[in-house]
């Protein structure tokens, strides 16, 4: 990407006179720490030198790690931040291969596969290791292969692998589908998974796993490491690392070293004069208070929830920016040059903070970070931990982290999530079962590759962790699935994609189906992105283009970055939005790319945020319903929030834990009912749907509904405290368990949310492409056709196995239907319902969201009806047509 | 989206009003139907475009095993706005079958079902850019084009200022936005002179009539657009219709 010097402020970049000198990072530890064992006898020579000269000793995990491995044993490592992880996973195969002798070799020779959840990690760890490997000459070769690596390179690598591979879950797919994988993989001894617990517990987790299972086929004597935060149930991310040879009757797990200790974090809910907002996420009222934070540290991150509230903060930062401080702005949407760049400025010392999203989130070491400023709600506490770590990447210093929430309910979770992590819980889960989709898609690859028994194929799948479970019923429906497509209607069996051998082995039909997987692997479907390029004010059309008809015919222009499509879909040329740190004026769509030109204004004309991205975490939910509940807890909290809980008290009630409060009220002409289940945003709008419809069978007229991380609101136009109060309506019926039967099936069946769920679905078990070989779908087109496949086949073949796993989607996913059925058993008996004359302090930040959070389902008549009338009123007006 | 709350409005749903809507094309009447089909009355004559029947099986030759379902519930679809108007002439579009050996991978009962259909209807297939030819099992005239009571009915609009003419091909579908709200559907288009109508089969997506591909048609000025909901057929005005 181009230099962007002669642009105005806020640039990312700004130079300084004097850049401070910041310290190496260290590697691996100093003598003094903790933990420490000195000895280095279990080192080859070179390395005990290597060791001596940097005064360092390698650490007990370390050493532990290396014994596991030369005993061909699976590990688990679970450390801090900062505690000389990665040398620990790496040490081992350096060690093996510093002494390998090259002629016992039986295939291509690769001997490590790293493998991080983020392109960027895997390339800042191959660029660390390569300091131990220079420094003691070692040689031995490591590549980095990711989406990014040029074409020439990846073939190169597929029969000439580097000694050390740092790579993603999906090259791995990818390398397996080949045919020449068998002699690729040959010499395989280690596999490093990095931040494992984020890479598990997800449907690319799920093609991991499926991955490893094929690849220990290939490499039977193979050891794997897991490197890992601290997790609450390390035995799920054990069993993960292992092949599970008899699932019937129990769980094979890997080693375990934990690594504990370190200083305890410096961590604090930023406290200011200024009153907390009631609603809003991006706590733009501290920002001063922020700067004034990154002005007295070294360098300080700046974590927010969403891309959009990154721009936002980074534009008020640099207005208030007197000290013109080097402030960066980084997210996934910036063009990867770009980001590149703010990550090498940050790791050279070049600047004073970044704000960023989860981008940043994994242990990627790009500096020293003295401080981490968390804006918004963390959500989970481990996702506090996880980001606080990433300040003083040393395992001795305390890191330190300022929390600002954006509203009051925000704050009640810092509060949480502080208190989560002082007592050191964790609120990650991984029980998953492996999606049948991500099956298909690994069948079909490893069909790529070479003919299969399925027989033998279904046990190494159930080799795998998260298919453990799964029965030869399915197993063999999948394949079917992969074959034909598994219809109840058997009409494309001369079409099959797979085809039995002689010996009972499935062969695919064609070699240019192995094409078709290679455009398709992942699992990650994101929403449509739309490439941002700037196009220069001379070459912009005027915007009445779509009233003459013609396109703008934009060309060119520098690509700043993507935004999904559904944000552009709300622009009409001449609007105006922050986007890389800029106000950038819509000019025009063509394709797959908006056309953009810089503006002046000084204010983006369109607000882009819409709320946070993780829900609320289980644990966190419980912990602000008992600080709720707990007076004596209160003195913690700010004054004002203390008194708006007051006032609650005294106007409506405020609820035990074990308690859900409903309150109904009139407002206007409306009336309103309020429920604070504090269950996470997925389940409330569940929730909200279904008891909008249930509201409506009873007469009570819904009109709408908004949901938030802790409560939802329903409006209607009858008097539901009234109707309460009539015994027209029950309020423990209305939350009874059995509206996740008949009103979920119903509700479900016509809800947009499964139909995104089974486009992810269907996508992903490859029933459509994202590419097809010499054209490129865009998103939209996916979008339009898996909405009409669902339809058909919801209605001609509802048993099909894909509306299954959809659903098995939806359920712990979108909808988070098995989260709001815990909630729903445990309220029965326990609704304590208030009938208020007005709007209570408590629903306030609720009632604030209404026009903010889009209501957007099956309402789409009612929109068209409008549009008609709409129509007719602009005819009767004119009288003219 | 931002902004814009869109609420529901159950006493507004219950009325039928919207499920056709009279459309005049150079001084003749029809009734567009919410289903995609145009009914002319004075001819009792339904007119559908774009049927693409057998897309899902074209697919799985493919390697893309599509649900084969599509024909069927296209059919299905016809069958009931036949009825519902009591029909007794079909004038399909062109492009009524995916590709000319959709009579070959189509289900026996698919088969029949259309062969039921045609039993009592006069069964025109104009042909089209995907089915010049008509499976042989399959019964009806096979027309280029069709002239009836000064309207030409052909599968591909003629470019330039024609008038008099009702065509396909082209899958119409319109986005509106409207108080924060946008949304996509397939739509009927004309300017009062011709007509274009939307594609009727299940699998069929649509292409925004903002595009290039309508300016020779349609011109600039004076669109009239109804988009299909899922329980009526609703007009709108262009000033709220969106590029993609």
């Amino acid at each position: 990407m181009s230099n962007r010097t002669k642009s105005k402020p806020p640039v990312k970049i700004k130079a300084k006179p004097a850049p401070r000198k910041r310290s190496a990072k260290p590697a691996a530890r100093r003598h003094d720490t903790q933990n420490d064992v000195p000895d280095l006898e279990l080192l080859p020579p070179k390395f005990q030198t290597w060791f001596r000269n940097r005064d360092w000793t390698p650490r007990a995990h370390q050493t532990a790690l290396i014994e596991r491995v030369q005993a061909n044993q699976s590990t688990l490592l679970i450390a801090p931040t900062g505690a000389g992880k990665t040398l620990a996973g790496f040490l081992p195969s350096l060690i093996d291969l510093s002494g390998r002798d090259d002629k016992s070799l039986k295939g291509a020779g690769l001997h490590t596969l790293y493998i991080s959840p983020l392109k960027a990690l895997a390339v800042d760890v191959a660029r660390n290791l390569l300091t131990p490997i220079e420094e003691m000459a070692l040689a031995i070769k490591t590549e980095t292969r990711t989406g990014d690596t040029p074409q020439s390179r990846r073939t190169r690598q597929r029969i000439r692998p580097p000694h050390i591979m740092l790579t993603t879950p999906e090259q791995i797919a990818l390398l397996l589908a080949h045919p020449d994988a068998s002699f690729l993989f040959a010499d395989l001894k280690t596999i490093i998974l990095d931040e494992l617990h984020a890479l598990t517990g997800s449907k690319r987790g799920d093609l991991l796993s499926l991955d490893i299972a094929a690849l220990r086929c290939f490499a039977p004597g193979l050891t794997t490491i897991g490197l890992s935060a601290t997790v609450a149930r390390p035995s799920e991310l054990r069993a993960y690392l292992v092949a599970q040879n008899a699932p019937d009757t129990h769980h094979d797990l890997a080693d375990l070293v934990i690594t504990t200790g370190g200083a305890k974090p410096r961590v604090a809910v930023m406290e200011l004069e200024e009153p907390v907002p009631w609603a809003g996420h991006s706590a733009r009222y501290a920002m001063p208070a922020v700067y004034e934070q990154i002005r007295q540290h070294k360098l300080t991150l700046v974590f927010v929830n969403t891309r959009m509230q990154a721009e936002l903060i980074f534009r008020d930062l640099w207005r208030i920016n007197e000290k013109t401080l080097r402030i960066a702005l980084h997210h996934g949407s910036l063009d990867v040059a770009q980001r590149r760049k703010v990550e090498a400025a940050m790791a050279a010392g070049k600047l004073d903070a970044v704000v960023a999203t989860s981008t940043l989130d994994l242990g990627i070491d790009w500096g020293d970070v003295d401080l981490v400023v968390i804006v918004g709600a963390p959500k989970g506490a481990s996702r506090l931990i996880q980001r606080i770590g990433r300040a003083n990447h040393r395992l001795d210093e305390p890191s330190k982290a300022l929390l600002v929430p954006g509203n009051r309910f925000e704050l009640l979770e810092c509060r949480a999530a502080l208190d989560a992590a002082n007592a050191g819980v964790n609120d990650v889960t991984l029980a998953r079962t492996g999606g049948l989709d991500v099956l298909s898609q690994h069948i079909f690859g490893m069909a790529c590759q070479a003919p299969f028994l399925p027989d033998a194929m279904f046990i190494e799948v159930r080799s795998a962790t998260p298919y453990s479970a799964l029965t030869r019923q399915t197993f063999d429906r999948v394949v079917e699935f992969v074959s034909t497509g598994g219809y109840a209607l058997k009409s494309y069996d001369r079409f099959a994609r797979l085809k039995t051998n002689d010996d009972g082995t499935l062969r695919l039909a064609h070699p240019k189906l192995a094409q078709i997987y290679r455009m398709n692997v992942g699992t990650i479907v994101d929403t449509p992105m739309i490439k941002i390029r700037v196009t220069s004010a001379k070459t912009r059309r005027p915007t009445q283009a779509k009233t003459t008809g013609t396109r703008p015919a934009f060309t060119g222009g520098r690509v700043l970055g993507e935004v999904d499509e559904h944000f552009v879909e709300q622009l009409k040329p001449g609007d105006t939005f922050a986007f890389a740190g800029q106000v950038l004026r819509f000019e025009g769509l063509r394709d797959t790319d908006a056309f953009v030109s810089r503006s002046n204004a000084p204010d983006p004309m369109i607000p882009s945020y819409t709320g946070g991205k993780f829900p609320l975490s289980t644990h966190l939910a419980e912990r602000v319903r008992a600080m709720l509940a707990d007076r004596t807890y209160w003195h913690h909290l700010p004054t004002q929030v203390v008194e708006w809980l007051d006032l609650q008290s005294q106007q409506s009630l405020i609820p035990s834990p074990h308690d859900v409060l409903v309150e109904t009220f009139p407002r206007g002409k409306r009336h309103y009912l309020v429920a604070y289940p504090f269950e996470g945003r997925l389940a409330h709008q569940t929730l909200g749907m279904l008891l909008t419809r249930r509201l409506n069978r009873a007469k009570a007229q819904p009109l709408g509904f908004v949901a938030n991380d802790y409560g939802l609101l329903i409006w209607t136009a009858r008097d539901l405290s009234q109707m309460i109060a009539d015994e027209d309506l029950d309020i423990a019926d209305l939350f009874s368990e059995d509206m996740l039967g008949d009103d979920l099936d119903a509700w479900l069946a016509e809800s947009h949310l499964m139909k995104r769920t089974f486009r992810n679905t269907a996508v992903i078990s490859g029933l459509i492409e994202r590419r097809h070989p010499g054209k490129e779908k865009s998103g939209r087109q996916i979008t339009m056709s898996t909405d009409l496949i669902y339809d058909v086949l919801r209605k001609h073949d509802p048993g099909h196995i894909l509306l299954e796993a959809a659903w098995a989607d939806a359920a712990q996913g979108l909808l988070d239907i098995a989260r709001l059925g815990k909630f729903l058993r445990r309220v029965q008996g326990h609704i304590k319902h208030q009938a208020l004359s007005k709007v209570s302090p408590l629903s306030v930040p609720i009632f604030l969201e209404i026009g903010k959070e889009p209501v957007a389902h099956a309402a789409s008549d009612v929109f068209l009806r409008e549009a008609a009338e709409d129509l007719i009123r602009e005819a009767t007006e004119q009288q003219t047509t | 989206m931002s902004g814009g709350i869109l609420e529901l409005k159950p006493e507004r749903l219950t009325a039928v009003d919207f499920a056709e809507q009279a459309i005049s094309l150079c001084g003749k009447s029809f009734r567009a139907h919410m289903s995609g089909a145009l009914y002319w009355p004075s001819e009792n004559a339904l007119i559908v475009a774009d049927l693409h029947l057998e897309k899902g099986s074209a697919f799985a030759a493919r390697g893309q095993m599509l649900p084969p379902y599509d024909t069927r519930e296209t059919l299905e679809r016809l069958a009931k706005v036949i009825d519902h108007y009591g029909a007794e002439t079909v004038i399909a579009l062109g492009d009524s079958f995916h590709d000319t050996n959709a009579g070959d991978r189509m289900a026996a009962e698919d088969l029949e079902t259309l062969a039921i259909m045609q039993d009592n209807c006069e069964w025109i297939w104009i042909a089209g850019n995907h089915d010049p030819s008509i499976p042989e099992k399959v019964c009806g005239h096979v027309l280029p084009e069709l002239v009836a009571s000064g309207i030409t009915f052909r599968h591909e609009p003629m470019p330039g200022p024609v008038t008099h003419e009702i065509a396909g091909h082209l899958h119409p579908a319109a986005k509106v936005s409207l108080n924060g709200f946008s949304l996509r559907r397939p739509c009927f288009v004309g300017n009062g002179l011709r007509l274009i109508l939307p594609a009727f089969g299940a699998f069929t997506g649509g292409l925004n009539i903002l595009d290039d591909a309508f300016t020779p048609h349609l011109g600039n000025d004076g669109l009239m657009v109804w988009l299909l909901g899922q329980e009526g057929l609703y007009p709108v005005a262009s000033r709220i219709l969106r590029e993609d």
